[in-house]
């Protein structure tokens, strides 16, 4: 299996034993051959698309950098990582910190970009220390700073350190965190690489992506296209969790087949139980059924069959004995609780979904309700100003639709009279001093 | 409330950025380690430094989950119980830590040692269930007894 990442190297994440197996001569390379628009076009011939879950092709959002301008521009690095079930950006800091910093550099020098912020989520204490340590030591061999490796590019990397919301995931939220506002996500047009950070040009990438980049360069776009699904090419980072005998973080190529992933790799369904439900791509991505697990390739393209997503590729497996209506209100009330708030069909729908579900789980659900609650999952989805109301409707509308039998099983046949309570407001609005 | 030193860290991390008010988060962060939680007059403060309304900052502060609105406990522990935690056991293990401490989510126990939290995914699924404490380390893959040790191990730690 080819591997991009995690490579089976001892302490590849000291500056020493990376600089040995070839660290940092991708940016040498481009410094001295290269000019910014090669790079970028080899990035577009590579085929690589975003790993923070939309797979938006990396080559194309770069090249929608404004090339010649007066104004400052800045890239921003994706390591919220706050999607349930997602890992896979913290095991890069621990284990190739220096490759993804490499690809931050390059990637800059491509856009012609002089400050670079790494968005962290605060949670990640640890690996916050990690990446800040690496930067030190890069800007003490002259990799980060004024004239990059005796050539004329200068960056400077800065890391800022989230506190906690999900929401600053999204790349707009992403950009007013780092303002110093709260994280509302904006609304797009403009896009971030005409009117970002400040209101200036700004590109946003997830931190698996720019980790792919160093190899892009060294090993050429023709290699990285002819790995794993053509489509969408390369490998992924799967964070596997849940009801499995080996979680973790595999690196594996796109287009592998799930059950390969689950019994090779993974060991198998735990206790030697079988499989109910897949969720394929961190907690907003519609699950799968076992039978459609069972014929599921991962990767953007083949997903779509079932409808479902690739999203950040975090793979949660569930056994014969999950009970799925506690497992959709729990993930329904992730997103009631992140909910930023500005826009009333996520802030308001979160909750009532929510409070629906709850109901059933008390034994005063109706039949009605199920269809109930897909109603109001189709009037979240694409109402709202980023994809978290998606992301909030995808779970609710495809786990009832895939495994309506089990939630009607949870339904008495008589009708049950309800008062008519509605309390409203998001969390994030009513979490005042007291 | 801060010294020469820290103000001085402060003015740099002002240049990170392109406006002055983007080194709130920092800022904040400054003050929560300093202080343990984020008060009103530790808001003030910070509004004065930056030179922004006092409203501004309370919205910040309220937005984000990671900056305390009130005090915690010595150490305030942060158990998981999203989907991947909850799949392996994350509620089983808060309701035991609940029940162990004596104590509800915002309470903090009589000898302020500890306060509990239910948080969201920390990004911790593979080794699930796990706890995070005082915004800082991770402990993971724990089981009842390991969490008795870690109590045990805070006692002595006074």
């Amino acid at each position: 299996m080819t591997k991009i990442i995690l490579k089976d190297i001892d302490d590849l994440n000291t500056l020493e034993v990376y600089e040995a197996n070839g660290g940092f001569s991708a940016l040498k390379k481009v410094l001295k051959e290269m000019k910014a628009d090669e790079v970028i076009e080899e990035v577009k011939k590579s085929g690589l698309r975003g790993r923070g879950g939309a797979c938006f092709p990396t080559g194309l959002k770069w090249s929608f950098m404004p090339k010649v301008t007066d104004k400052p521009k800045f890239l921003c690095c994706n390591g919220d990582e706050s999607e349930p079930g997602s890992f896979k950006d913290r095991e890069i800091f621990e284990r190739n910190p220096y490759q993804f910093l490499e690809g931050t550099l390059i990637a800059c020098y491509a856009m012609g970009i002089k400050t670079a912020y790494i968005y962290i989520r605060g949670e990640y204490y640890r690996w916050i220390n990690i990446i800040e340590e690496c930067i030190k030591q890069l800007y003490k061999k002259g990799f980060i700073g004024k004239n990059i490796a005796g050539s004329s590019f200068s960056t400077d990397i800065y890391i800022h350190k989230g506190a906690g919301a999900y929401i600053c995931g999204e790349e707009s939220a992403l950009m007013s965190s780092i303002e110093g506002q709260r994280g509302y996500p904006r609304v797009k047009p403009p896009f971030p690489a005409q009117f970002g950070l400040w209101g200036y040009p700004t590109t946003i990438n997830n931190v698996e992506t720019i980790t792919n980049i160093p190899e892009i360069i060294n090993r050429g776009s023709k290699w990285f296209a002819s790995v794993g699904e053509p489509k969408h090419p390369g490998t992924l980072l799967f964070g596997i969790s849940g009801h499995i005998n080996k979680p973790g973080v595999y690196e594996l190529e796109t287009g592998t087949s799930l059950m390969t992933i689950i019994n090779e790799y993974c060991g198998g369904v735990w206790k030697g139980k079988s499989l109910k439900a897949v969720i394929p791509g961190g907690s907003s991505v519609p699950p799968l059924t076992r039978d459609e697990a069972l014929k599921a390739k991962m990767d953007s393209e083949s997903l779509k069959e079932f409808n479902s997503a690739i999203g950040t590729a975090g793979i949660i497996v569930m056994d014969q004995d999950t009970d799925l209506l506690e497992v959709l209100t729990r993930i329904t009330y992730f997103y009631f609780h992140e909910s930023c708030g500005q826009c009333t069909p996520c802030r308001e729908g979160c909750g009532w979904m929510l409070r629906i579900l709850r109901r059933i789980s008390e034994g005063k659900g109706r039949m009605s309700d199920l269809d109930l609650l897909i109603s109001v999952a189709d009037n979240i989805e694409g109402n709202t100003i980023c994809a978290l109301g998606d992301a909030a409707a995808w779970p609710v509308k495809w786990t009832i639709r895939k495994f309506r039998g089990e939630f009607e099983s949870k339904i008495q046949k008589e009708e049950i009279e309800l008062p008519n309570i509605n309390k409203v407001h998001s969390i994030r609005h009513t979490d005042y001093y007291t | 409330m801060f010294s020469e030193a820290e103000l001085i860290e402060i003015e740099k991390i002002k240049k990170r950025y392109e406006s002055p008010q983007s080194s709130l988060l920092p800022v904040l962060w400054m003050i929560q380690e300093k202080k343990g939680w984020i008060s009103k007059e530790s808001m003030s403060y910070a509004a004065e430094l930056l030179n922004i309304p006092y409203e501004y900052v309370l919205g910040v502060v309220s937005f984000y989950t990671m900056f305390f609105k009130k005090p915690k406990g010595k150490y305030h522990l942060q158990i998981c119980t999203n989907v991947s935690c909850m799949l392996r056991g994350g509620y089983e293990l808060y309701k035991y830590a609940c029940k162990k401490l004596g104590i509800n989510k915002e309470e903090i126990t009589s000898d302020g040692m500890f306060s509990i939290e239910e948080v969201e995914c920390l990004g911790s699924c593979a080794t699930a269930p796990m706890m995070q404490v005082n915004n800082k380390e991770y402990f993971e893959n724990l089981t009842f007894e390991k969490f008795d040790e870690l109590i045990e191990k805070f006692k002595k730690e006074i």
